[in-house]
């Protein structure tokens, strides 16, 4: 007997293959069954009146911190809180410890997200230990399961090693992500160089840090033809950057994630730990112009980089604290405030969190057309609630939003059918 | 005593946290509490009882001597931790180290850390009142306010005039301190220094930035300059200690296009012949050590004043 399920009564909304109308979305088997397929009798069948249903949300930048700091969190904990706010999949970046920078370690990541709520698609480092010095297996970690490299938390500082990344990279169909940042401008920075860090005496990092190194890496991109994925766009420089080099052709993606589109370095305010990362909260005309860069396709996704951290990095020191905040249980809400406020379009929102990052990675998903993968994200777009420490499903609680009024949840999160999440409404 | 104005501080963090009417209340109280320095037997029994703790992080000699002279003369009983034996360095961390502070009871912690907002967030995890006594490049609201008290004792008022700061803006928390306190109490600052010591939104702290000493020092009512910190020659913001001396130290020429009647200052410790030639550090127009008193007067105002909010 057929396993199915029917979303019944939900807006379906799935701009790859051009449809936004309200329906019922079947399930057999764990794929999306083709459109006028009878639902079986024995179906059980899900009222999402007044929810969005949507090809499943795809992270592509969180840290689960497994291996080696399991105190923050783990894949179990991490996948769980991406279920719970909306993610069918992941990518998770290979700054774990040891890092995951060949075969084993990326086993071990796959093994692992076995028993998790979300896809694991596991990102490898670019070099060795991500020390910079020399190219990682790239091959055996394609077999093994990555589907990109990338040192994500330190640049990768010699052009000449990043340029052969490139090229390697092609031959075995994997995507770069960039960290961009020119450290001598940035060296001991703890947040945006401006009037807030003038005032609070914090050591600023200058927008031109991150600027100067996405446009070395898209001068390597055009130079060399091969494709480049920016992380973490914070600023209106590099997002000027990145438009001007798509308009020359040159084969560059970029992301951006909810904090820099919704907060400025005005949240550093009080010495707030939660309000440091990196990249930092930079100015409000950065906000701007990132929200610009969503809007006119600039950027290509909205990730979370997710970064959790225990109270034993946060409650310190704000010059000693760790950079990164959490994300996953955010990101919906939050970029579902752009829809509200009429500067996205509902298309675009799944384009941004689920078709591009799709393709940006090379993976499935992405798309409700029948014979798919069932990965599919039901989310209230009405739902208020307070974000608040008790709610938070992650391991860590290090967020910017915490007691925070938003909009628009997450009810129903399947993977391949089966649901991974579901909250009662 | 002065009377009649509700100050409400519990904590000393920033001039940024004072309006105008703390600062001249603040002043006011210190003016008398000044004369006390002068008497033969130098104490009042305002404090007694009271626990003043000076939990000092970084190195200093002037103003934890000025703050434990403060709390002896209101009569408050001292105690001095400094981070070479305090248990930091035992890997202890800062909210720990506050919090078994805090459970002795003391009455005021006296703070000075090389990480700025480190005294506030002390505030979030202890009861006593906290005074910041120098937060890394943030504030350093106890020399704003001296600064203040000296400038208004010589000129009688801070209202339109002309202060000039010349120096490490960037790394400084009197400058921070200084414009914060000075503008708010309708003095116009002008900062002037090299372009890699002048960091960016002075503006909006309401200072104006100069391109020239001479346009800076021009007219000026107070000058006052900043020490250079040798030990940041690690990563220099100018080329030496010989062309800063030559470009941006304040000498006898450079001063006589300020007002005739203009006061230099400088928060100490002096590098003599660097950003200050010895004969202006000396000379009749030099208030700095009118400064170092008017400081223990300052702080027993605020160490009293904090008292009655704590």
């Amino acid at each position: 007997m057929a396993e199915s399920l029917l979303l019944q009564n939900g807006r379906i909304i799935d701009p790859d293959n051009g449809f936004d109308r309200q329906g019922d979305l079947l399930i057999v088997d764990g794929k999306v069954a083709a459109v006028g397929t009878p639902p079986p009798e024995d179906v059980q069948i899900v009222d999402v009146r007044g929810c969005w249903v949507m090809p499943g949300l795809i992270d592509m930048h969180v840290h689960l911190r497994e291996p080696g700091e399991e105190y923050k969190e783990d894949i179990e904990t991490g996948t769980r809180a991406a279920a719970a706010g909306g993610f069918t999949a992941v990518a998770c970046m290979p700054n774990t410890r040891p890092v995951n920078d060949c075969l084993a370690v990326t086993s071990l990541i796959l093994e692992r997200a076995a028993r998790g709520s979300a896809r694991v698609y596991p990102v490898g480092a670019i070099s060795r230990g991500s020390r910079g010095e020399s190219l990682a297996d790239f091959g055996e970690m394609k077999e093994a399961g990555v589907v990109a490299v990338s040192d994500d938390g330190m640049p990768v500082v010699d052009s000449q090693l990043m340029r052969r990344a490139l090229e390697y990279a092609a031959d075995h169909r994997l995507t770069v992500i960039s960290h961009s940042e020119e450290l001598f401008l940035s060296r001991h920075g703890v947040m945006n160089e401006g009037p807030v860090s003038t005032r609070l005496g914090l050591k600023g990092i200058p927008a031109a840090a991150e600027a100067i190194m996405v446009y070395r890496d898209i001068a390597l991109a055009e130079y060399t033809g091969r494709p480049v994925h920016i992380a973490h766009v914070s600023t209106a420089m590099a997002t000027d950057l990145i438009r001007a080099a798509k308009t020359r052709g040159v084969r560059v993606t970029a992301e951006t994630t909810p904090h820099y589109f919704t907060l400025t370095d005005e949240a550093v305010q009080g010495y707030n730990t939660n309000a440091k990362m990196n990249p930092p909260l930079r100015s409000e005309a950065d906000r701007r112009a990132v929200l610009q860069g969503l809007v006119d396709g600039t950027l290509d996704a909205v990730a979370t980089d997710h970064a959790p951290h225990s109270t034993l990095e946060k409650d310190v020191e704000f010059d000693l604290a760790a950079n990164g905040v959490i994300g996953l249980e955010t990101a919906v809400p939050l970029t579902l405030e752009l829809v509200r406020r009429g500067v996205i379009d509902e298309q675009r929102f799944v384009r941004l969190l689920s078709l591009n990052p799709a393709r940006i990675l090379n993976v499935p998903g992405g798309s409700l057309a029948p014979g798919q993968p069932a990965d599919v994200s039901v989310i209230d777009p009405a739902e208020q609630f307070v974000y608040t420490v008790d709610s938070v499903m992650s391991k860590s609680k290090n967020s910017p939003f915490l007691g925070r009024s938003l909009q628009g949840r997450a009810v129903m999160t399947l993977v391949d059918g089966r649901v991974m999440f579901s909250r009662p409404r | 005593m002065t009377s009649g104005y509700n100050f409400t501080q519990k904590h000393i963090l920033g001039i940024h946290h004072l309006s105008a009417d703390d600062i001249d209340f603040i002043l006011k109280t210190a003016d008398s509490f000044k004369e006390i320095s002068t008497r033969a037997i130098k104490k009042v029994p305002t404090m007694r009882g009271l626990t003043v703790v000076n939990l000092f992080f970084e190195p200093s000699t002037r103003t934890r001597l000025s703050f434990e002279i403060a709390a002896k003369r209101m009569s408050a009983d001292t105690y001095n931790i400094s981070a070479s034996t305090s248990s930091t360095v035992k890997g202890e961390t800062l909210i720990d180290t506050a919090r078994n502070i805090s459970a002795m009871k003391p009455d005021i912690i006296i703070m000075r850390h090389s990480f700025a907002g480190a005294p506030d967030m002390l505030t979030r995890y202890i009861d006593a009142s906290v005074i910041n006594a120098g937060d890394g490049s943030h504030e350093h609201p106890s020399q704003g306010l001296l600064d203040m008290m000296t400038v208004r004792e010589h000129k009688g008022r801070l209202e339109g005039l002309k202060v000039t700061i010349v120096g490490d803006i960037l790394h400084s928390r009197v400058a921070r301190s200084d414009i914060l306190g000075f503008t708010r109490m309708g003095a116009r600052v002008f900062v002037y220094g090299p372009a890699t010591m002048i960091p960016p939104g002075l503006e909006e702290l309401g200072a104006t930035v100069c391109s020239s000493l001479e346009e800076a020092v021009a007219d000026a009512d107070v000058v006052m300059t900043l020490r250079i910190q040798k030990e940041r020659q690690k990563d220099p913001l100018f080329p030496s200690l010989r062309e800063y001396a030559q470009k941006y130290g304040i000498n006898r020429r450079i001063l006589d296009r300020a007002r005739p009647d203009a006061i230099v200052m400088h928060p100490g410790p002096i590098n003599r012949g660097v950003e200050l030639m010895p004969d202006v550090a000396d000379g009749p127009r030099s208030v700095i050590l009118d400064q170092v008193t008017n400081g223990v007067a300052v702080r027993m105002a605020l160490l009293y004043l904090v008292m009655g909010n704590s």
